[in-house]
């Protein structure tokens, strides 16, 4: 196969020692790399962006007020409640697993929201927990039919799709609408508070430094392990472009009314899960289990366990989602999480890179996936298409992101990465 | 290849892991009838026979997939029951199975620690590549990257993550089942040449194998079970191809040596090189996973387990 290596490599990293390795090094390094990546059909979120920017563009060319600052605020907001629940989808993928019964499920967290403060006079708190608590219990629900009996999770969400939609129904009772108070924090929160803009900067400063620290005190471990370390200059690049972004996507919305804190909430959960599923044991395991459910339970995983929690998380994500999704709207009612929100949770994380295959993905395929629907979502409504239209798009795009799934799936495979 | 034979002084040492009369049954079927192994520290000990002799079966016993139904096991000189995989585990025994069981979306070191993570409320991930990399220097693993995902390695280089994994919890026996299937010239030159490395970390390593050139060129003593009992316990440096084969097959025993040997006591001639047909054919170069074609008059027994699957029992979900 090769040669001994006889260099006196006593010197290089620990890593870096094989003589068969490209070595690269600084930002050229870095550069290539990517290159390499994409080749090798590990293209991460690069179509999603690029698509992003894609339709980006042609809205504004179709519709001078696509990118306009209200209407972006405005985007900001929708996104987050589908995307709360795409989050949710996005672990479940991982595990080459499906929940079909997210719309349900948030919408019965709707009609328990809207019941318990109006008909009941919960305060909002004890009604949140309770339609938490109940997204919760369906997922471990869920979880002990999947591992015990081994129904595929296709049906047993399918079933609960049907099940909880007449949960909802009977929730809501013979009305079929509730109006929730709009004085209710929750409200407040959903619809009208948005960070100061020196919040919103500092917050921009903290993400990019917060970065930075990271990749540095990564770099400094490395060293001490003896292993090699990314160029600095890299780093430094990486936060920079990460600030100079953060700072002109919070300025542009600071001319309207800033950002959000629905928004802020929904992508302070995609990097909170982010950091479970990369820098936790739980997150290896799920990655794991994804990849292949034999070898996970050979070592010593508790794969069960695993599912389980999945499971758990998903359906809590969707309640959560129900929840600002009502807030919102200011209203529960029969059409909560019906319509189109299943298919969307879904497509935005297909469209953002988690595979749907199994094993591979990011938390981040959520933020990326749920922008490019609503951007389609919302372009196409300043458009006054009608809803007919957007649904054949959407369903359209989705395809297009599973097959560019399978495609890149496909060159993995014929480049020895499958 | 270096020489093959270490020079073992096992005899006289105590056994890490020793068998006696371990029996196994399968319903009607009885796969293993009073098995006696033993394995020393820093010994290699091959286990071959036909199909349907036990091999696997054994495997799985030590492995704690099924416990043994009579017989006891004895583990650094104690009395040791195996219930569970984990159990075989805790005790220092890794098996290493044909299939490898790695995950392919994860990478080297991900694999090579999975379930064993090292953390400090989160990963460590430079102390577990640090680790990685000495261990697999330790083994002059040919791996360029541990930062690649297992999927793009070749079949030997998986092998040896597979069985690199297995020296994370420190075993004091490895077994490995088949680790050369499907590998190629190269590939299978590399895997016993781990093998002799682990030898030399004073480990006790049983293989499974087909292979009787593997065999040969790596193993300090070969086991051969036929039809689920104990057909002979051979050093490598004194047996010939032609005596394991006869073993394996039982070429020593059926209707044609039976004749000739009937022959030989009424003729008073030596019928004993005429004894084993098959081996004339076959030379000590010869690879042999055709083996089992050899002529045997009496009907294999099946293994009753229904297949040589290696799963550890439990279900899959899918």
């Amino acid at each position: 196969m090769t040669t001994s290596p006889t260099g006196s490599p006593a010197d290089r990293a620990a890593d870096l020692q094989d003589e068969r390795l490209i070595r690269t090094e600084g930002v050229r390094g870095a550069v290539l790399a990517f290159q390499q990546r994409v080749r090798g059909g590990d293209l991460g979120s690069l179509p999603v962006i690029i698509g992003l920017v894609v339709i980006w563009v042609i809205f504004q060319i179709l519709n001078p007020n696509f990118l306009s600052s209200n209407n972006l605020v405005n985007l900001t907001l929708q996104c987050a409640a589908v995307g709360t629940i795409s989050i949710g989808i996005v672990l479940v993928l991982l595990l080459g697993q499906i929940d079909l019964s997210v719309g349900s499920v948030s919408g019965l967290a709707a009609a328990i929201l809207g019941v318990g403060l109006t008909q009941l006079g919960w305060p909002v708190l004890l009604a949140v927990v309770v339609a938490l608590v109940v997204g919760a219990a369906i997922g471990f629900l869920y979880g002990l039919l999947f591992t015990r009996f081994g129904v595929p999770s296709f049906v047993i969400t399918l079933a609960g799709l049907l099940a909880f939609l007449g949960l909802q129904l009977k929730v809501l009772g013979p009305n079929g609408s509730i109006n929730l108070p709009y004085d209710s924090w929750i409200v407040q929160f959903a619809q009208a508070t948005f960070l100061p803009p020196w919040a919103a900067y500092g917050l921009a400063v903290l993400a990019a430094a917060a970065v930075f620290y990271t990749d540095i005190r990564r770099a400094s471990r490395r060293r001490k392990a003896g292993l090699s370390t990314g160029a600095i200059s890299v780093t430094l690049i990486k936060s920079i472009s990460l600030l100079v972004l953060l700072v002109i996507v919070v300025a542009y919305l600071a001319t309207d009314r800033g950002l959000g804190a629905m928004f802020l909430l929904f992508v302070v959960l995609v990097v909170v899960m982010n950091f479970f599923l990369t820098r936790t044991k739980w997150g290896r395991s799920v990655f794991a289990v994804g990849g292949s459910v034999e070898a996970a339970r050979r070592a010593g995983i508790r794969v069960n366990r695993v599912y389980i929690s999945v499971f758990i998380l998903t359906s809590t994500f969707a309640a959560l989602g129900g929840l600002l999704a009502s807030a919102r709207l200011t209203s529960a009612s029969l059409s909560s999480g019906g319509g189109d929100t299943n298919l969307n949770a879904i497509a935005a994380a297909v469209i953002g890179g988690t595979s749907l295959f199994g094993g591979r993905g990011s938390a981040y395929s959520a933020l990326l996936g749920i922008l490019v629907i609503q951007s389609i979502s919302n372009g196409l409504t300043l458009l006054n298409l009608d809803s007919s239209i957007r649904y054949m798009i959407t369903g359209a795009v989705l395809l297009l992101a599973v097959i560019i799934d399978s495609l890149s799936r496909r060159s993995r495979a014929s480049h020895g990465q499958a | 290849m270096e020489s093959a034979v270490a020079p073992t002084a096992g005899s006289v040492r105590e056994p890490v892991l020793s068998l006696k009369g371990v029996s196994k049954g399968f319903g009607a079927v009885r796969a293993l009838t009073d098995i006696n192994l033993d394995i020393h520290a820093g010994e290699v000990v091959a286990i071959v026979g036909d199909n349907g002799a036990g091999k696997s079966t054994l495997v799985k016993i030590l492995a704690g997939v099924h416990p043994q139904d009579s017989g006891t096991i004895t583990f650094d000189g104690q009395v040791v029951s195996i219930p569970t995989p984990t159990a075989s585990r805790a005790l220092g025994i890794a098996t290493v199975f044909q299939d490898l069981a790695l995950c392919d979306n994860l990478d080297v070191v991900s694999n090579l620690f999975l379930g064993r993570e090292i953390t400090h409320g989160t990963l460590d991930e430079e102390e577990m590549e640090q680790r990685a990399w000495s261990l697999l220097r330790q083994l002059s693993a040919k791996i360029p990257s541990v930062r690649i995902a297992v999927a793009s390695l070749s079949g030997g280089q998986r092998q040896t993550v597979a069985i690199a994994r297995s020296l994370i919890g420190e075993p004091s026996v490895v077994i490995l089942d088949e680790p050369t299937a499907a590998l190629g010239v190269a590939q299978t030159a590399e895997v016993l040449n781990l093998i002799e490395r682990l030898r030399e970390r004073g480990l006790g390593v049983l293989i499974i194998s087909h292979n009787m050139a593997d065999v040969q060129a790596v193993a300090d003593r070969v086991v051969v079970l036929r039809l689920g009992r104990n057909n002979g316990d051979f050093h490598v440096a004194d047996v010939s191809y032609e005596e394991i084969i006869s073993a394996i097959t039982g070429a020593t025993d059926n209707v044609v040596t039976r004749r000739a040997s009937a022959h030989a006591v009424a003729s008073a001639a030596e019928a004993h090189d005429a004894a084993a047909p098959p081996a004339g054919r076959a030379t000590p170069d010869a690879v042999g996973p055709t083996l089992g074609k050899a002529t045997v008059e009496e009907p294999l027994p099946d293994n009753a387990t229904g297949a040589d699957n290696h799963d550890d029992g439990s279900k899959e979900i899918r």
